[in-house]
């Protein structure tokens, strides 16, 4: 089991990295700090499917010559999930930050603990 | 450690005596009858003040009845405020305590998992199965692009690229109905102003360097975009540089420069139009491809910039999309709007 762990060193990396953005956006109350949680945690998603990706000793698939040799080129489907992930991420995190915004405009704080207090006060 | 003297005052003592219905007044008040009693079986003999003293302790177990009423209340009241005053804190803790065991369970679990993966790298993997391998073989002749991914992403797969340029579309719709100020002319958009006035601006440096580098990355950009079915690239990445750019000359110049052309009824129409060439376009090629039809779209010569049929002009609508959003998302957060 470690040594397959050790082989899929990228894919264990890239969890640990989700991990660690999970536990950003739980810990912290900050809202700024939430949102970097969440984007560490989608960077670890890139990692992992570009991982799935690659073939040992295979190139990109810049496809070259006349004819094309399925076996010289590495897997393109996983690259192209990245980038589907990677707008997808900008734009909820944009949302996010302009939510974020809206809140600070509004209670002056970026603590979450604090705005919920303050809502509630508000009731 | 020192032994305490204020036994009375220490917390068992308080709680052994609510547990009792006692209060501290209490315990004065009996030291108290105590002494008087004491005092009444010295002064028994007189007897001539008895009566008066009768009054006295009427009057005492009034008081402390109602002493033990008012003990009772704050005690429950500090009851009632307890969650308010420590609740918080000791829920915080156990929060984290909490957070950091669940995203430690988490990460266990998904090692565990990732160790019954196959290996890293191995060509023989379920996931580069026969679809990869058809991409693979017959990308160049079917889309006629040499990057297998620009290939995949803008022609089987089409349909799912229009859809990011749309989710892109409507977050920068989104944070524009979230951030706008531009029309509001009330005291929150003075507030806004007033947050920006000691910024700095027409700063020579950054102007200078703006002027060389901005035009290398928009032409960076835009041979990127125009590659993209060549090379690594594409749309994105393309329109990303570009955005990059384009909120370099806006930190450099000012918005109003950059707003002779880059105005909210341009954005309108050069974010509209490029979506709606793409949706179009792409209709029609998946039409007459499902149909057997005969496109009429030249493939090219694979390699050629003028090649790959659709992918170069959807690549083009991709980035304009990407960049206009880019620098729409950088004005809105900056001043909130164009």
């Amino acid at each position: 089991m470690l040594k397959n762990l050790f082989a899929n060193y990228y894919e264990a990396v890239s969890i640990i990295l989700f991990g660690i953005g999970f536990t950003t956006l739980l810990l912290n109350r900050n809202m700024i700090k939430k949102i970097m949680g969440l984007n560490i945690m989608d960077t670890a998603i890139y990692l992992f499917l570009a991982a799935k990706g690659y073939i040992f000793g295979r190139k990109v698939p810049i496809v070259s010559g006349d004819v094309p040799e399925p076996e010289n080129y590495i897997n393109p489907i996983p690259s192209g999930l990245v980038l589907t992930g990677i707008v997808v991420s900008v734009s909820v995190t944009a949302i996010m930050l302009s939510l974020t915004i809206r809140l600070y405009r509004r209670y002056r704080t970026l603590d979450i603990d604090e705005i919920t207090r303050l809502i509630k006060e508000e009731k | 450690m020192k032994p305490r003297s204020d036994y009375e005052r220490s917390l068992w003592r308080r709680l052994v005596r609510f547990v009792d219905g006692e209060t501290p007044e209490d315990a004065e008040l009996y030291a108290e009858l105590r002494k008087s009693g004491k005092g009444r079986q010295k002064n028994a003999d007189s007897g001539a003040e008895q009566f008066p003293e009768q009054e006295d302790k009427r009057e005492k177990h009034r008081r402390l009845e109602r002493a033990h009423e008012r003990e009772a209340a704050s005690m429950l009241e500090r009851y009632r405020n307890w969650p308010k005053e420590h609740g918080i804190r000791i829920f915080g803790r156990l929060y984290a305590v909490a957070a950091v065991m669940l995203c430690l369970i988490i990460i266990v679990t998904l090692l565990v998992t990732v160790s019954y993966l196959p290996e890293f790298g191995q060509p023989d993997n379920p996931n580069n199965n026969e679809v990869v391998e058809r991409y693979n073989a017959h990308g160049l002749e079917e889309t006629g692009a040499t990057n297998a991914v620009a290939g995949m992403i803008l022609d089987y797969r089409a349909f799912d690229t229009l859809g990011e340029s749309h989710v892109l579309f409507i977050a920068a719709c989104c944070v524009m109905i979230l951030l706008r100020l531009d029309d509001t002319k009330d005291r929150k958009r003075a507030e806004e102003e007033n947050d920006r006035l000691y910024e700095p601006k027409n700063d020579k440096i950054l102007q200078l360097a703006a002027k060389i580098l901005v035009p290398v990355i928009i032409l960076f950009g835009i041979f990127v975009i125009l590659n993209g079915h060549l090379s690594p690239g594409g749309g994105f990445s393309g329109g990303a540089i570009i955005g990059a750019g384009l909120i370099l000359y806006v930190n450099a110049f000012g918005f109003e420069k950059a707003g002779r052309i880059m105005n909210r009824k341009n954005y309108a129409v050069i974010s509209v139009a490029p979506l709606l060439f793409y949706a179009v376009a792409k209709s029609y090629s998946f039409y007459t491809g499902a149909n057997h039809l005969e496109s009429g779209i030249p493939k090219g010569i694979p390699g050629a910039i003028l090649s790959g049929g659709l992918i170069l002009p959807l690549n083009i609508c991709v980035g304009i999309v990407v960049a206009c959003t880019m620098y729409h998302f950088y004005t809105l957060f900056r001043k909130g709007g164009m």
